[in-house]
């Protein structure tokens, strides 16, 4: 409910509205509602610039989020508890970024149960209030209960984001009932007990105080996000800006990108105008789908592929429109969003590849994708004509990686020379030879070989164990410090899907099939 | 250098399309004057601008395949040949058995493929620079020529391996090419990749080991090669094969010549006892003792090729169908080995046991047993002619733990017949066992040059005939007056 200048997102699940066969009783949550909850988020965002906070609470009495639906994760294969988990992650994290980014403040309003993914949920927010009735409490019974962990960040936040002493998290994560009243105060579980009698009253004045901060024109109009039109017939996926044509042999997707057919708006108000259609807004939502549909989709295609295709000089001319009004509200929403995206790119489980070649626009925003990718191919042509790769300020922090760094600072880590050689070329057009020699290029091939080279690559990756590749990928992708972000997708993940593969949790008689039926889960007390 | 208005079929014999192939063009023409640099540096010594009789190989067929003239041997037509592909040939063994074989390299399984096909190229050359100075000793012209003829074969045998890397492996595969040429045998700096080809080939009586044993290696591997599912290697190996017969025949000969003059010799001075060695080398020819422990060193080397008895890499190669086992097209069995043992000698508690392996692991042990057994015929045929002289003496092939590197035995002191001993024993034993500095000493004072048309050096038997339409009095090498 949008009530300028806050909006309340209100959790209030329908039971029989899961995905699977179970109930999401207590307002516990399968992916159908944590879609729900991504899209609601992103709506929030670019269709009501007039909203500065948004207050999540719940619809039901006494009880806030149960987290995620154990029935859901009891007949889930590996592959949908990992992709499930890393859906809610990447959620949760935006929740973050639209806190602190698009200042749209996020409120936690507790009025009841809050366990697990539920308290992980209240987590992600700025603020966390909760009731003080004497029985509502927070809880991360994941390890007693269920014998996993809370892997939707919450090990990690309560540490890094909300520095609880590790012994007092140990404590609450131990304890299936959880912590209530002055107890989660004063360990800062969460910022505020309010008595029942004035809950209402005070939540809606922290949210308003909330949105008082905030820097969202309360008097522009926003942009409707509309459905995209997106086409699959066999192996194809079509959409405006992008096509997806998958190789099953090679168990590879081939995305070509086409670049902007216009120039950009002179102005940002026109951008209102344009709304979704605008090319870089558009590109990053069909883009954003295209992954999403493969991840969940499509999982034994293995290589994603980028191509490009279109005017460099029109790239660029986007690139720098959107540089220069980052100011801009509507402006900020996009690059954050574009960003997002290519960070759903960093997390992929799939190899991704980049073809530079004749014809292409690999320029700024669009040449983060060979930054982003574990290969990068270039054609090589004597001539004029062979295709460019071009940097421009977009590469320079402007789309950061989870890490913090921009992907080109990523790339050159403790090698500060080759970066700034790298930085010396920004706006320049590189060929093929001068991209390997810079270090942006992994091979720069020509007529001779380009079509074996990549043949044989692609062959050559099919045939790897899937599981080492996208082991080997995730730590090399992420060079550099740790962040909060990191440490979500790479330790917490990590543990949290070694623990989902072990038959302590996922054997038929685990604790996670054994959940409910009354049965002790049979448990091998061996430490690894 | 070859330019840019070659023709390309004259020049570089070949039945790949090489003249409209650009590819390969331009990669042959990057590659040919490191070649030939190498070949001059490397290549026979003293011997470089002589008429040589030489074979060419200028296509498979039979009226092309053995083209004799005088050529001098940096003009050489190395060529590219490879034998007539087979209809409808198929994966020989592994999990694609009986899929078409493949034209192309399976992206799978090219860095598997570039590393046999690596290896294999790199004993090519190195055996070329082993016996780069043996043009200077050679104990006849008609025996000169056949070294040069097996050092111009070794060449293209090189170049087959090039091809194939420049080819079908791309940019990698033409690294490598370079790198064939860069290694060099006994080299600090970058030696060749197996032991045996670091080793020295120092004389004629080496290099007549080194052509009966290692060269049987070189078949054995080239055979199960010639298997392969991947068509192009395939036919090149069995090109290759054709070639490698004759390496075979100048070390069974040359080994069998000098055997057989020494036998001689000592029958018609009436000696009798063969570890008189004084009296026998007097005699101006080699004992046969020495033989022996020539032939000790030269076998427990060449067993060193094959690698360890248990190999993943060996099981990995036949499951991809890349390298098969000796004869793999005539053995009955399903080609898969999944549930199948091989017999593998063993060392187990001090005891020599046979024990049963997965096949699929053993297939190093199966192509060395199969290697062991080539081996003895010539052997059992050198004792026909020591038997025939009167004289009590048997050449014996070491057993196949004596003196190895690799492997199951590796580092275990065993004496030649198979007795396993202490370290300390071993190393007092070792001269009789091996050759020692003394032998290379006597060795390289006995063994001057003889270069007059049609003399052979005492300490050799002639041949029964010379080669192919030329009597043995024939002036096989031009030598220049020195």
């Amino acid at each position: 409910m949008v009530e300028p200048p806050i909006a309340r997102l209100i959790l209030d699940v329908d039971e029989d509205g899961g995905l699977g066969n179970y109930e999401l009783k207590l307002n516990s949550y399968d992916l159908g509602v944590d879609i729900e909850l991504a899209d609601a988020v992103q709506r929030l965002r670019f269709e009501h610039p007039e909203v500065g906070a948004v207050l999540v609470e719940s619809g039901k009495d006494r009880v806030f989020c149960a987290g995620a639906n154990i029935g859901m994760l009891a007949e889930a294969d590996h592959g949908l508890k990992v992709n499930f988990c890393k859906f809610t992650n990447e959620t949760r994290i935006g929740i973050e970024e639209a806190s602190e980014k698009s200042r749209q403040r996020y409120v936690a309003a507790i009025n009841g149960t809050a366990a697990g993914g539920g308290y992980e949920l209240a987590l992600a927010c700025d603020q966390i209030l909760l009731i003080d009735d004497g029985s509502a409490s927070v809880s991360l019974p994941e390890v007693p209960l269920l014998g996993v962990l809370p892997g939707t960040g919450g090990l990690t936040r309560l540490t890094d984001k909300r520095h609880v002493l590790r012994d007092r998290a140990d404590v609450l994560c131990t304890t299936e009932e959880g912590i209530k009243g002055r107890r989660a105060v004063d360990w800062d579980l969460v910022d505020e007990l309010v008595p029942r009698s004035r809950f209402r009253a005070d939540v809606l004045e922290r949210v308003t105080a909330a949105a008082a901060d905030s820097d969202r024109p309360g008097d522009r109009r926003g942009i409707e996000l509309f459905d995209l039109s997106r086409t699959i017939e066999g192996d194809r996926i079509g959409y405006e800006n992008v096509s997806v044509l998958i190789d099953r042999k090679l168990r590879t997707a081939s995305i070509m990108i086409n670049g902007p057919g216009t120039s950009p708006p002179l102005q940002p108000a026109e951008l209102s105008d344009l709304g979704a259609s605008f090319w870089p807004l558009a590109l990053a939502r069909e883009l954003d789908d295209v992954l999403l549909y493969l991840r969940l989709n499509e999982p034994t295609v293995g290589t994603l592929l980028f191509r490009t295709i279109g005017d460099p000089e029109m790239v660029e001319a986007h690139d720098q429109f959107l540089l220069e009004n980052l100011d801009d509200w509507l402006v900020r929403e996009i690059v954050l969003f574009i960003g997002r995206t290519w960070k759903r790119l960093d997390m992929t489980a799939r190899t991704v590849v980049s073809l530079i070649e004749t014809g292409s626009c690999f320029v700024g925003l669009l040449a983060e994708l060979p930054l982003a990718s574990d290969r990068v191919y270039m054609y090589e042509e004597k001539s004029e004509s062979g295709p460019r790769l071009r940097l421009t300020a977009m590469n320079q922090g402007t789309l950061p990686m989870g890490n913090g760094l921009s992907r080109l600072a990523t790339r050159f880590w403790g090698r500060p020379d080759a970066l700034a050689a790298v930085e010396a070329t920004m706006g320049k057009d590189l060929d093929a030879k001068t991209a390997v020699e810079l270090g942006l290029a992994t091979f720069a091939y020509d007529e001779v070989d380009w079509q074996d080279e990549i043949r044989l690559f692609l062959e050559e990756r099919a045939a790897f164990s899937p599981d080492a590749l996208t082991a080997m990928e995730a730590n090399l992708r992420v060079a550099g410090p740790e962040t909060l972000e990191t440490k979500i997708f790479g330790r917490l993940t990590a543990w949290q899907n070694w623990v989902f593969y072990r038959p302590n949790a996922s054997g038929p008689e685990g604790t996670l099939r054994s959940y409910g039926s009354g049965r002790r889960p049979q448990i091998d007390r061996k430490r690894t | 250098m070859l330019s840019e208005e070659v023709d390309y079929d004259q020049l570089i014999p070949n039945n790949v399309g090489l003249a409209s192939d650009p590819k390969l063009q331009r990669a042959l023409e990057e590659w040919h004057p490191g070649y030939i640099d190498w070949w001059m540096d490397m290549g026979p010594d003293g011997f470089q601008n002589t008429d040589v009789w030489l074979r060419t190989a200028i296509s498979v067929d039979k009226s092309g395949w053995a083209k004799f003239g005088f050529v001098k041997m940096p003009d050489y037509r190395w060529g590219i040949l490879l034998a007539h592909p087979e209809e409808g040939r198929v994966v020989p063994c592994g999990d694609h058995y009986g899929d078409p074989a493949w034209q192309e390299v399976p992206g799978e399984y090219r860095s598997m493929l570039r590393r046999l096909i690596v290896v294999q190229g790199d004993t090519e050359p190195a055996s070329v620079e082993q016996q780069r100075l043996l043009g200077k000793s050679a104990p006849s012209l008609y025996d000169m020529r056949n070294l040069f003829q097996v050092n111009v074969e070794e060449g293209r045998h090189l170049w087959a391996m090039v091809y194939l890397l420049q080819r079908y492996f791309g940019r990698d595969g033409r690294e490598e090419a370079h790198e064939l040429i860069r290694r060099r045998s006994g080299s600090e700096e970058a030696p060749r990749i197996l032991g045996a080809f670091n080793e020295e080939t120092p004389d004629w009586l080496s290099f007549f080991m080194f052509t009966f044993f290692t060269d049987r290696d070189g078949k054995m591997q080239l055979e199960s090669l010639a298997q392969s599912g991947f068509d192009p290697l395939s036919r090149t190996c069995r090109f290759m094969l054709a070639e490698e017969a004759h390496h075979m025949f100048v070390g069974d000969t040359g080994c069998g010549r000098i055997i057989r003059r020494t036998a001689e010799a000592m029958r018609e001075a009436n000696v009798e006892d063969p570890y008189d060695v004084e009296r026998v080398r007097a005699l101006g020819v080699i004992d046969l003792p020495l033989i022996q422990r020539k032939m000790n060193l030269h076998f427990s080397l060449t067993l060193d090729l094959f690698g360890a008895e248990e190999s993943t890499n060996a099981a990995n190669y036949y499951t991809a169908g890349l390298k098969a086992r000796y004869h793999e097209d005539q053995i009955r069995d399903d080609h898969r080995l999944h549930g199948a043992t091989y017999p593998v000698m063993r060392l187990v508690d001090g005891v020599f046991t046979s024990e049963e392996v997965p096949a699929l692991i053993g297939l190093n042990a199966r192509l060395r047993d199969d290697f062991v057994a080539d081996c003895a015929g010539g052997v059992r045929r050198w004792n026909k002619d020591i038997r025939e002289a009167g004289i009590e003496f048997e050449l014996r092939l070491p057993h196949v733990a004596f003196n190895r590197g690799v492997g199951e035995f590796a580092g275990v002191s065993v004496t030649p017949a198979g007795e396993i001993i202490s370290a300390e024993a071993a190393r007092q034993d070792e001269k009789s066992w091996l050759p020692s500095t003394d032998d290379a000493a006597f060795i390289e004072e006995f063994m001057q040059p003889t270069y007059q048309i049609g003399d052979f050096a005492g300490w050799i038997a002639r041949p029964s005939k010379g080669v192919l339409g030329q009597p043995v009095d024939f002036e096989y090498v031009k030598v220049p007056d020195a």
